[in-house]
């Protein structure tokens, strides 16, 4: 990538294995600031472990992520997060007690200078920065109806958009988005669409997401990479990707 | 519906009618105790403040945290003991020193809970509260051995006020810290760990925390439990003491801190209503439990709160 400006994230050889299972063999691939790229794939294909990998929930095996060209492997969750990478869950992992507000709130929780004497104190000058922060968020992702809701009883369709909210409370240099358009339906699929959109000309971030939905991968990223088996198949432009017989094997099996 | 017009007002203490009105009504009740001339009733109230910091702080780490622990027999005797060898000191301090050994006691039960979750952590906090107590009826240095540690009792009514006073305190400081970055941490990791790793918060970090909080009240309480009666020993803390405070934070109202003041006024006067017939209290906890999991998964606080929502709907619905 001779034109894009030097890569935010390269992951080179990665590998990854759950006893006999070899969930990632040998993945890489580098992310230009800015960038959006996609990971598509089947079931099973690797992507989600691919996730876990960056984000610190899973130790890979063998090869090497590097992130503003520092090391993330051995890191945990928090502090991969705290180096400015946020991420969303395939099946949403949300703090299902807390209302809408709260979620948000702990998005920005590694922003907040830690001090328990004014927590016990209730000095608030912080706490009311952040939520400023946070209400800007609430009205960028239409959420003002669920402020103040318990998460667990929003639909999911408003649990998607909290969780995204959530994850760009953390003000991310990079966004790892699993499956931002599962389970919604197609309007609700046009609008995670374009606020995805939107988001990357806001914030400036650049988008890593996993999608099994080729159509509506292929409208946010110029740039995709195939998985099958834990292995990189193709990668290129979406029209590029999609033309390769291994993807159609992949996808449709061997009859294709 | 109120119109809140800025954050500040939003983060005020006590902004809702009925907190308002609940916050008044139990000051009412605190003052109207000792004006009521009846000793039993002095006695009875300064037992409920007593408890209800040690359920507050309890209901911090269960409630709150979703760390399930049997060890507040440990804490509380802890607590006490360590009242009991430094109450020469003055009484703030000593009582501050009894809160901090069971806070660092706390810690070190914590540790396992970094591994260990739900039933296992239960089981392993449970094994601490036991060695707590066999440590304390074998060694007699520290326990005084069979004729127990003495500890000085101010008069009654003194007690009363002090630990009011105190329960007020304790109230208010975790109001703060559950509506602060600490609490919400808190309430992240019961939630789900996963997404509060992924947000930032450190797991570790904030799980100890909860530990050295919530021992230090229940230490507090330990101290306090130990002037109210004025001599220590072992028998006091064995495990149906883990299950008192149990019940009262189930019956009170998980992650509540009204629901932990109905729950410490519970386990205080059930056993008064039943006088002579006292095998019958650990048949009414236990009971209380089944029934209150079954019916009202949020204790008196939850169905306080649900009766209110009830209230305002009234009568649509």
């Amino acid at each position: 990538m001779a034109d894009l400006p030097r890569p935010l994230l390269t992951v080179e050889g990665l590998s990854l294995a759950f006893g006999g299972i070899r969930a990632l063999r040998g993945v890489g691939f580098s992310l230009a600031e800015g960038e959006t790229l996609a990971v598509i794939g089947p079931n099973g294909s690797g992507k989600t472990s691919l996730f876990n990998c960056i984000s610190g929930a899973y130790t890979p095996g063998a090869g090497s992520i590097t992130f503003q060209g520092k090391s993330l492997l051995g890191l945990s969750p928090d502090r991969v997060a705290r180096r400015g990478i946020a991420r969303t869950f395939q099946n949403l992992r949300l703090f299902l007690g807390l209302p809408v507000i709260d979620n948000l709130l702990l998005g920005r929780h590694l922003h907040f200078r830690k001090n328990l004497a004014a927590a016990f104190f209730r000095l608030r000058g912080e706490e009311i920065r952040h939520r400023e922060k946070c209400e800007e968020l609430i009205e960028f992702l239409d959420l003002e109806p669920y402020r103040n809701v318990r998460v667990a009883d929003c639909a999911y369709g408003v649990q998607k958009r909290v969780e995204l909210a959530r994850a760009l409370a953390l003000e991310p240099r990079l966004l790892l988005l699993d499956e931002p358009a599962s389970g919604l339906t197609g309007e609700e699929k046009e609008e995670v669409a374009y606020w995805l959109h939107e988001m990357r000309g806001r914030f400036g971030l650049t988008l890593l997401f996993v999608e099994h939905d080729l159509r509506f991968a292929s409208r946010l990223a110029p740039r995709m990479i195939a998985l099958d088996r834990g292995e990189k198949i193709a990668e290129g432009t979406p029209a590029e990707v999609q033309r390769q017989p291994a993807v159609a094997r992949a996808y449709l099996g061997d009859a294709a | 519906m109120d119109l809140v017009e800025s954050h500040q007002e939003e983060l005020r203490f006590a902004r809702g009618r009925v907190v308002r009105a609940l916050l008044i009504a139990g000051v009412a009740i605190a003052i109207a105790v000792p004006f009521s001339g009846q000793p039993a009733w002095i006695v009875r109230g300064t037992l409920i403040a007593i408890t209800a910091i040690g359920v507050l702080g309890q209901n911090l780490l269960i409630g709150h945290t979703g760390q399930i622990s049997f060890g507040q027999a440990g804490f509380l005797a802890i607590g006490a003991y360590t009242f009991a060898h430094v109450q020469m000191l003055p009484w703030p301090l000593a009582l501050l020193v009894a809160g901090l050994a069971a806070a660092v006691a706390g810690v070190l039960v914590g540790f396992p809970s970094l591994r260990l979750k739900g039933p296992y952590l239960a089981i392993a906090t449970l094994g601490f509260g036991i060695a707590v107590y066999q440590l304390l009826a074998n060694a007699s240095w520290l326990s005084g051995g069979r004729t127990g540690v003495a500890v000085q009792r101010p008069p009654m009514e003194w007690l009363y006020w002090q630990d009011v006073l105190l329960l007020a305190i304790f109230a208010l400081a975790t109001v703060n810290l559950i509506s602060s970055y600490a609490g919400r941490a808190f309430m992240a990791v019961r939630d789900s760990e996963i997404a509060a790793e992924a947000v930032g918060v450190n797991l570790t970090r904030t799980k100890l925390l909860a530990f050295a909080v919530s021992s230090f009240y229940t230490g507090v309480h330990g101290a306090l439990f130990a002037q109210f009666l004025g001599h220590l020993e072992p028998e006091l803390f064995n495990l149906g003491e883990v299950l008192t405070l149990f019940v009262a934070i189930t019956v009170g109202g998980l992650a509540s801190i009204e629901g932990s003041i109905f729950g410490a006024a519970f386990v205080v006067l059930a056993p008064a209503v039943f006088g002579a017939a006292r095998w019958a209290v650990p048949v009414l906890f236990g009971g209380s439990i089944i029934v209150v999991l079954v019916f009202e998964p949020g204790g008196l606080a939850g169905g306080l709160r649900k009766a209110r929502v009830a209230l305002e709907q009234w009568p649509f619905r």
